[in-house]
Parts: C-alpha cells; structure tokens; sequence
C-alpha cells in the first residue's frame, strides 16, 4: 500500500480488521509469487482473534515476495509480501525484504491510520462511533440488534479507501443505543428513538447528508430516517434488513436477549452465520460482556418488543418499512446472504428493488462476504467527488 | 470503554460506582477512610492495602473508619443490612474471622432462613486472603472453604480485575450476605475493565482456556497457576481446559460436569490447606456425579496441611506453583489401570 515516492514497489501489510486488533495470522495464501495481482483480488486468508477473513489486494502488480509464511503471526501493519512490476531488479526485492524482516524482529512495525473510536454527546445521550478517512463523501454504518461498530470491521478501511484507493471519503461506524459503548437508554424502543438518535449523532457530528447503510434491524433505522429527514440521505444500503418480510428468528432474539453463559450464548450465535466456525471465543466472550453492562437487559428487551408483532411473544415482524419507503425518490440497494437464518431472505426483490444475493452468506453477510457487501454500497454511493 | 486497571482499581471502582447508584451503599472498616478527614489527608491509606482510596472525599459520612473490633463492626454491618442499609465492611484479613464469626455464620446466614424469607441481610464482608506477601501465619491463609461450608452465605473469589468489579457490583446488589475474598497477591494484577458499571453473575465459572485432555478447576490466584501450567503442557501435546469458579457459593456445577464428561481427567488446584477444603468438594462433585467418564483417578493440587511459613523459601514451596499442576497433569494423563 506504500513504497517511497518513485519507487514501483508496494508491501502489502497485515490490515486492521477492528479496533482491538493487534495481530493477525496468515491462515493461506491465496496466490503464489509470481502472479500477477489486481485490485479487488483475493489474496490470503487471514486469521485474527476474532475472526477469519480474506485480505483483498489493494496494488497492481506482480506478488514478487511472500513475507508471512502460512501459519505466522504478523502483528497489524507488518509487511507480509511484496509487489511490483516484473521489471524490478531482484536485488531492490531483496533489499526491501530484508528491511522489512528487520522491522519485524525488531518490533518496529509502524500502526497504520487504522479506524479511530471516539464519542459525541446527542440528543442527552453519548453515542460511541469508529472513524476513518477524510472528504466530503460521507457513510454512516449502522448494526443490527445485539451488534455494534465491530460488526463492520471488514468494510470500514475498505470503504474509505474508495473504489481505487484514492480515499475522499469519512466512513462512520455507530454504535445505536442500548449497543456497544453508547448510552443504554432505549425509550420505549421505537424506531423512531433509534433514527432520531442517529440523527442527532449527525447533527453533532457536523454531517448534513450522508450515505446510510444498515444491518438488519439497522435497515429500519436507517430507512425510518429516509422517510423522515431525506434531504440527509443520499442513499440506502440494506443488508439483510427488518421491516421487508414478516418471517424472523424470534427465538433467537428472545434468546439472546435472554442469555447470560457462554453455553447459552454459543449455538444462538452460530444462527448467525452460514459458517458456524466464525463464532469464536473471543466473539462470545465480547457479547457476554456486552450483555453484562447496566442497562442492556432492559435495552434488548424492549427492542426485540419493538421487531415483533405481539411484542415479547411474538413470532413474526411488526415492523413494515418496505410499503412506506416504496415511493422514495433515494437510490436504495438491497443485499441478503441466500443462508441467512434470522431474517430469511424474502424473495427476487422486496418492493421496487432487486435483492443482490450472496450466496453461502448467513445474516452476518458484511462479516463473511465483505467484498460483495461493498460492491453493492460502492455501486448505490458511487465514487467520491473529484476522485 | 474497556482501558487497562489493576484488580485493586478495579475494586475501587466497583465501590465507586455503586455508592454513586444507590445512597444506601456505605464502606466501613479499619482504616478503611484511612486518616482522610484528619491533618495529613495526602497520606490516607484507604484500608491496609490501599483499596478503599480516594472514597471518603467523594462520599463524605459514607465511609466510616472502626475501631478495631471485627466483632462490634461486622455485627453493626450485618444489622444495618437488616435495616435498610447496603453496607461493604472490610475485615481486613481473612485470617481474623474468627472474632466475628458468629455475627457472620449464626446471624447474618440465618436470618433468611429464620424470619421465613420476610428478612433480607444485604452485607458484603471484603476480605484479604492467600499466602506469597511474607506476612505470616496469621495474615496469610486462605480460609474460604470455611464460609463455603455455611448455608446462607455467598462466597466469591475474583481472579481478574474484570472479573473482580463485575462481581462486586453483583454482590453489593444480591440480597444475601457475601464473602468477598480478595487475593492479596493480586492486587497489582492488571487488565481490561469497562468503564460502565456491569455484572458478573455468582454461580456461573468461567472457562478461561477450552481443552480436551484434562480440566484443570481452580478459583483465585490459582487460576492464573492453571492457566500458566496449560500454557506449558499445550508445548507437549496436552490441551488442558482451565476452568475458574469464580464463586464457590452457590456453584456452578454444570460446567465442571461437562467438561469432565469431556476430558475424563480432572485436576483441582486450590490454594487452601487439604482438608474440606474446595479441591475435595470439587473432586466428591466428580467422583459423584461424573464417575462414568473419569478415565483417572482425580489429582489435588493444594497447600500443605500446616501453618503458612513465615520463612521466605519455605513459604515459596507452600504455595502451588505451576510445576506442580503441570505434574499433577501428567499423573493423570499418563495413568495407566
């Protein structure tokens, strides 16, 4: 991603997959050195504590050098290969290699500009958020219920680099209330509470408009907050949302709001997922001690009493945003994982808008197939101004 | 958001912020406002070990220095639970319950029970406990088995900052009265707390380290002895799945049972001395109710039956230390009928 001015070589370096990432491991290489390499491709799987996902090249070039054998710890930001165009004398590989593997043992590896965490006061609340990038085009990134910011750690540094790497973009991560390091006060737990907390975290913020995306309940929010204040939306990104169908897991949201072990936690988050193995210790163990904060007992219960048509009980969506957004003038795009198990996938298209399918993805679609993820919210927010 | 504090700051806190919640939560002990208040504040203490620090200026009159009588204030704690109070008094060492121990075993366990359900006693003992500070056999035991043994009581033993503010939190918030044992060898242990107020719910252990050979339970101190043994065994092949009880009353006898039903061996490492101590309730536990899986007979990792050592090397070879549980480990897996 950088190589001194003039120079045709790039490292591509271990990425930042959230904020508490301070290594990762190189599970496989996904191509063998002397390929040739785009952006966008695939090219190592890797390994974090929380999670396993795919690094995807952001260079040109050929892969001359693999740094990071398979199996190797690579703490964030360490070079673990190297590109260039195949007329690079083999000594300037070597020679950045070298550099490279000494920074290493020597524990000189530079933190890259990962996201950065920070909060406003809104509305008398504190909403916590992650930050990254500069430029007038703005994404706001909202989880589902039971989520938070971490949820997006795949497409928030992906996201502001931009289509070509250029940047030009600020990328936000919310947590709403009742989430993640925000106040835990819900109100009564009425959409209407969550749009207008985060448009009072725009307000304070300083963002006029903004390109919305939301998860799951996270759609509704951010499609109560189209009908509401459009003039700050520029688009909708949809994943997986509520508020498009009447099926839902709703054991699943009692049950979670319920839990309180590791063992009764375990196979309620594996619904989450097409592949269960992506529900880690280290997962579980960040959403115990989320649930033990003061506060969010009585937060995921009066939400899950807001999804569901008879409340607590219930066994199907209350909520209907698909009917009221129909005759939105916003660009909006629609993207499910086909395996999705909490809020099933509805059909071909919901209302006036086709479904982008992923195939093999569960609910947790953004964390296990980012790159389609991102594809449709760069194809709906398109470029950043003068990019 | 989570930052990085020691067990005692984190106990601090807990106090902090539960006296901030609910004005019916008071702190008392020897010392425990440590000379605040007099000529020389800059030099107040905050109980022997500096946990209660910095509380007397922030809660003024909720912080009440005792004479030293366990006796006339832990019995003036559990009344005052009695009568609408959420009191926190600090016996300062474990080792000195045996002055109070009716206030704590025939009152304060019993009155439940005695008035029908009608009564409740909402007192926290915090206590010190455990060997390794050269202080002796008097200041250096580790006496929790004794409060586990007595119905009525709630018995907690924190083996992380995290953990140490989360149970605090619940058990200035339970009903009954808690023993809150405190390692005194812990308290500059460091790691990630949340700044928000949580609870660790009692009776729920916690499995710090998933492994299919043999489960190693310990609670306190020796959880950390566990995990640095498994940390050693893992280099030659042998997973162990480390599992600390945080409380020993009530128990969470689910999770020791299930890994058991998994492992088939079973190690206990307990820092107090032998006899009815926890490492022989968790091994009857066992022996009970798992005995069908047990592919070995049950190890006891323990102190010696005999007085802490003031002596520096001898007290050193009291302690459990890893080497121990790492050859207790071996025994069992290596056991052959």
């Amino acid at each position: 991603m950088s190589g001194s001015e003039g120079s045709a070589i790039q490292t591509v370096t271990m990425p930042k997959w959230g904020l508490s990432m301070k290594s990762g491991k190189v599970v496989a290489w996904l191509v063998e050195e002397g390929e040739e390499i785009t952006p966008g491709m695939d090219l190592a799987d890797i390994e974090t504590e929380k999670i396993a996902g795919t690094l995807e090249s952001a260079q040109e070039g050929v892969l001359r050098r693999i740094i990071a054998r398979t199996g190797t710890d690579v703490p964030v930001s360490g070079v673990i290969a190297v590109v260039a165009p195949a007329g690079v004398p083999e000594a300037d590989i070597d020679a950045v290699v070298a550099k490279a593997q000494q920074d290493l043992a020597a524990g000189l590896v530079e933190e890259q500009a990962g996201p950065t965490q920070a909060s406003v006061q809104a509305g008398g609340r504190t909403i916590c958020y992650a930050t990254l990038g500069e430029g007038d085009q703005v994404i706001v990134l909202v989880h589902g219920y039971g989520g938070d910011k971490n949820s997006w750690l795949f497409l928030i540094e992906p996201l502001a680099a931009g289509p070509g790497g250029e940047g030009g973009r600020r990328v936000y991560a919310l947590d709403l209330p009742g989430h993640g390091e925000s106040s835990k006060d819900v109100g009564d737990g009425s959409l209407d509470v969550l749009a207008g907390a985060v448009l009072d975290a725009l307000d304070a913020l300083g963002i006029d408009a903004a390109h919305l995306v939301g998860h799951s309940l996270g759609g509704a929010v951010v499609s109560t907050i189209a009908l509401r204040a459009p003039s700050r939306v520029r688009s909708l990104t949809l994943v997986a949302p509520v508020g498009f169908g009447t099926d839902i897991d709703a054991d699943y949201l009692r049950g979670f709001a319920d839990a309180g072990s590791r063992r009764e936690l375990r196979p309620l988050l594996a619904r989450l997922f097409a592949d269960e193995e992506q529900v880690t210790r280290q997962l579980i163990d960040d959403v115990l001690k989320y649930k033990r904060l003061d506060g969010v007992d009585a937060a995921l219960h009066a939400l899950v009493a807001t999804v569901l048509i008879d409340g607590w009980a219930g066994s199907q969506q209350a909520i209907d945003i698909a009917g009221r957004l129909a005759g939105t003038d916003l660009p909006v795009a629609v993207v499910w994982g086909s395996a999705d198990r909490i809020v099933p996938v509805p059909g071909t298209t919901v209302g006036r808008w086709l479904v982008h399918l992923v195939e093999g993805s569960g609910h947790m679609v953004h964390m296990e197939s980012p790159h389609a993820v991102r594809d449709v919210i760069e194809e709906v927010v398109g470029p950043p101004a003068g990019s | 958001m989570a930052r990085t504090i020691t067990y005692r700051e984190a106990i601090n806190e807990a106090l902090a912020q539960e006296m901030a919640r609910d004005p019916r939560v008071v702190v008392m002990g020897e010392d425990n406002a440590g000379g605040e208040g007099s000529p020389g504040e800059m030099d107040a203490w905050g109980g022997v070990l500096g946990v209660t620090k910095g509380l007397y200026h922030q809660f003024p009159g909720r912080v009440l220095d005792t004479p030293i009588s366990e006796s006339a204030f832990v019995g003036a704690a559990v009344g005052a639970a009695t009568s609408g109070l959420r009191p926190v008094a600090e016996l300062m060492f474990i080792d000195f319950m045996g002055v109070c121990f009716d206030q704590i075993f025939n009152q304060a366990a019993k009155f439940r029970y005695m008035f029908g359900g009608k009564a409740v006693t909402p007192v926290v003992v915090r206590t010190m406990y455990g060997a390794g500070l050269r202080a002796a056999a008097q200041h250096s035991q580790c006496l929790y088995p004794i409060f586990t043994h007595i119905p009525g009581l709630k018995v907690v033993l924190p083996a992380t900052p995290y953990d140490a503010k989360g149970l605090l939190i619940s058990a200035i918030r339970d009903d009954d009265p808690v023993i809150f044992c405190e390692h005194k060898a812990l308290y500059d242990l460091a790691g990630e707390v949340p700044e928000e107020s949580y609870t660790v719910p009692f009776g729920e252990a916690d499995v710090v380290r998933e492994g299919g050979d043999v489960t190693v339970v310990a609670m306190g101190r020796m959880v950390h002895v566990a995990s640095e043994a498994a940390q050693t065994l893992a280099s030659s092949g042998i997973g162990c799945e480390v599992i600390d009880l945080r409380t020993t009353s009530p128990l969470d006898e689910d999770t020791v049972l299930e890994s058991v039903e998994k492992t088939g061996r079973l190690v206990v490492v307990d820092e107090a001395t032998p006899r009815c101590n926890i490492a022989t309730d968790i091994s009857a536990l066992a022996a009970q109710k798992a005995f069908g899986s047990l592919r070995a007979p049950i190890e006891m990792v323990t102190a010696p039956h005999t007085p802490v050592p003031f002596a520096d090397a001898l007290e050193d070879l009291y302690i459990p230390d890893a080497q121990r549980v790492v050859n207790a480990v071996k025994s069992v897996t290596g056991w052959q009928r």
